[in-house]
């Protein structure tokens, strides 16, 4: 019986074997990591037109997030604040009224046009997310938009992928906190048994039910 | 077995048995070369011109499917006519249709292999084929079915960034799976069939090429006593897996629908009517195709008997009757379930919108099979490949009729409805069509269309017993 492949062929499995690991394998850890959001979304931190610090004002001021985001509690949307709300406490004649780094809002209320914030949390169109809902049930700023009272400039903490919200939709008990804590950035279970503990009371007090089913944020 | 005169009355001293003569299934006394030269011919000779027309012809007809196919995925699913209330129309209609049609090739190879029928050796790696690449062209269709074609990995159990996993309590995810495993479990068993005859092109070869391609598929088969042990354990086990997935695929097919609660779908008969019509329709699949095969190829009038065509007409009539069964049965619970939803469902489907579907489908579908009765047109095979063609047709309207007519009414007057083709659901049906048969003439002309080994095996001369009929009162003496 003659050959019936060229003395070649003996290693080609083992080149074909080797060629597929070398290109196959890192194009599938290199979509595993780099396509998802944790990659593309989480540390997304633009140049905003007013160098804003909420480590400044919230941890070291103590001011509320409500007095800049005041609809949060009754609104779907939650507002980013008015300039109005700026010049409330840096008008002519208090705090820091010629301060270069403060021109953008000056223009802005001389102008009447509002300052061009850059959007960090940004939702597709095509989920439905409603602000007041959650803040009313046990769902602090903390769990989406992370430690911002310790961001000089914001950026994205969390990576807002359909999972992550789903992660808390199948089981809330892991994040709820009681209704005072909300707006409270430093607060912290004192054990993830206690944070369990609280949460379940607080899923049942309240009926927390949240949809996992696709119409229920893509309605 | 085919030399009863050997065995006198005085030999075997049971003057009044007789033993009924089996047709042979080999004609003329060929002998082992004369399979192999026949089979193999067909592949090693010059390419003839028919084959080049036809494959332009149905190349062209899957070109154009595969334009429509991308269109309608660049576009969406509006260029087809399906519409609310009719979601599935002629997409589920195809997709029913060939998977359905793929079920007879495996239940003639499988599981008239593992019940030992002889008659089947010469078609069945053709209905193998045939299984195959009809399954091809069923599963062009739950693809682009769903309109974003993009997400079709959402069907796949894939570990994902949107923290989502597929329903497994919806019959179309038993779908996906069923369907996958039996294109899977089916190609196997085709190719497995297939390994032996390989290696004899790759021993035959004459160009390096083609020793080089058919010594990789023949996977080193050498054909020793150890090889062939192992290959027919594995081959029987083969066949076993594929006869049990015949009726769990049909089943979970007819489950889309039977588990629904639309009038017209919910009943229990539905795996039953899958799995009857299945057959039923690829019988006549396999006689539309082998039929013009035997006539461009007359050495194959030695390999495909009349005596064998015969056997596949009975069984298309057999299944051709149960079909007609569960015609009646379905009108009959209709009207006995006295539920006025059931009732309105099949008066719609005959006097509807879409009955000329149904009409048409039950006119072919209960008279067709009934003349395979006659002896005289099962052996007019000019006749009877017209027969099978129009069952074929008929077929294809009962799987419009059962799919997309019951959508057009269902409970509530407001979401009645109708279904109108568009030129783009035609043509890319006549695509799929196009698909078919441009694999199956790639089929013919590349790999041996007939087990060649097994055929062999029925030889008159290379039966051990030969001459001893099947009778247990044989005896050594008549060697």
């Amino acid at each position: 019986m003659s050959n019936f492949f060229p003395r070649w062929a003996n290693w080609l499995p083992l080149q074909l074997l080797v060629c597929g690991l070398v290109i196959g394998g890192p194009i599938t850890l290199g979509i595993w990591y780099y396509f998802t959001p944790k990659y593309t979304r989480v540390g997304y931190q633009p140049d905003q037109p007013v160098p804003f610090s909420h480590a400044l004002h919230v941890k070291q001021l103590g001011m509320d997030c409500r007095y800049c985001h005041s609809f949060v509690e009754v609104a779907g949307h939650s507002n980013l604040p008015a300039t109005q709300t700026c010049i409330n406490c840096h008008g002519q004649g208090k705090i820091l009224p010629n301060s270069p780094r403060l021109a953008a809002v000056r223009d802005s209320w001389e102008t009447g046009q509002p300052i061009p914030w850059v959007q960090i949390h940004r939702l597709p169109d095509y989920a439905y997310f409603n602000h007041a809902v959650h803040v009313n049930r046990g769902v602090s700023c903390y769990s989406c938009h992370g430690a911002v009272n310790e961001m000089s400039v914001v950026y994205e903490a969390e990576s807002l992928s359909m999972k992550w919200c789903l992660d808390c939709h199948r089981a809330p008990e892991n994040f709820l906190r009681p209704p005072s804590e909300i707006f409270n950035m430093n607060w912290h279970p004192a054990s993830p048994e206690a944070q369990r503990e609280l949460g379940t009371k607080f899923k049942e007090e309240w009926k927390v039910n949240p949809p996992v089913n696709c119409g229920g944020c893509h309605r | 077995m085919s030399t009863p005169s050997i065995i006198t009355a005085a030999e075997t001293e049971t003057p009044d048995l007789h033993v009924l003569e089996r047709p042979p299934q080999v004609l003329n006394n060929r002998g082992p070369l004369w399979v192999t030269d026949a089979v193999c011919s067909i592949v090693e000779g010059k390419t003839p011109l028919w084959w080049y027309a036809a494959i332009a012809f149905t190349g062209t007809f899957a070109a154009i499917g595969g334009a429509c196919i991308l269109y309608m995925i660049c576009t969406g699913v509006g260029v087809w006519g399906s519409n609310s209330p009719c979601f599935w129309a002629w997409d589920i209609t195809n997709f029913i249709f060939w998977v359905s049609m793929a079920h007879a090739g495996s239940l003639i190879s499988a599981l008239l292999f593992l019940t030992r029928q002889k008659w089947s050796l010469s078609i069945s790696r053709a209905a193998e084929a045939m299984t195959v690449f009809a399954i091809v062209c069923a599963g062009v269709y739950p693809a682009i079915h769903i309109g974003r074609v993009w997400f079709v990995w959402f069907l796949f159990p894939v570990p994902n960034s949107y923290g989502m996993w597929p329903n497994f309590l919806s019959p179309l995810l038993w779908d996906v799976f069923a369907v996958t495993s039996y294109l899977t479990v089916s190609s196997l068993f085709w190719f497995a069939g297939m390994i032996p005859d390989l290696a004899v092109l790759r021993d035959r070869a004459t160009t390096k090429v083609r020793k080089f391609a058919y010594g990789i598929v023949s996977l080193g088969w050498l054909g020793t006593a150890r090889q062939w042990r192992h290959y027919e354990m594995m081959y029987v086990l083969l066949a076993g897996l594929t006869s049990v997935l015949v009726v769990t695929v049909t089943t979970i097919v007819a489950s889309d629908c039977a588990t629904s609660v639309i009038p017209g779908w919910h009943a229990t008969i539905f795996p039953f009517y899958f799995m009857v019509g299945a057959v039923y329709s690829g019988s006549a699949a396999i006689l539309t195709l082998l039929l013009p095969l035997r006539l461009i190829y007359p050495q194959l009038r030695d390999l495909i008997t009349p005596s064998q065509l015969d056997k596949v007409c009975k069984l298309l009539l057999m299944m051709g009757s149960c079909v007609a069964y569960v015609y009646v049965f379905e009108l009959f619970n209709a009207w006995y379930s006295a539920n006025p939803f059931e009732r309105g469902a099949f008066w719609e489907r005959f006097t509807g919108s879409c009955s000329w579907y149904a009409i048409t489908c039950l006119s072919i579908n209960l008279t067709v099979p009934q003349l395979f009765w006659f002896k005289a047109v099962r052996r007019c095979l000019p006749l009877v490949f017209i027969l099978a063609i129009l069952c074929n047709v008929g077929m294809w309207f009962e799987r419009f009729m059962i799919v997309t007519s019951t959508l057009t009414h269902d409970f509530l007057p407001s979401s009645w409805g109708n279904f109108h083709p568009t030129i783009v659901d035609i043509l890319t049906a006549t695509g799929t069509l196009g698909i078919f048969f441009t694999l199956f003439l790639l089929f013919i002309r590349f790999v041996p269309i007939m087990s060649m080994n097994e055929l062999k095996a029925v030889l008159p001369g290379t039966q051990p017993h030969a001459g001893a009929g099947h009778s247990n009162n044989s005896t050594e003496e008549t060697h």
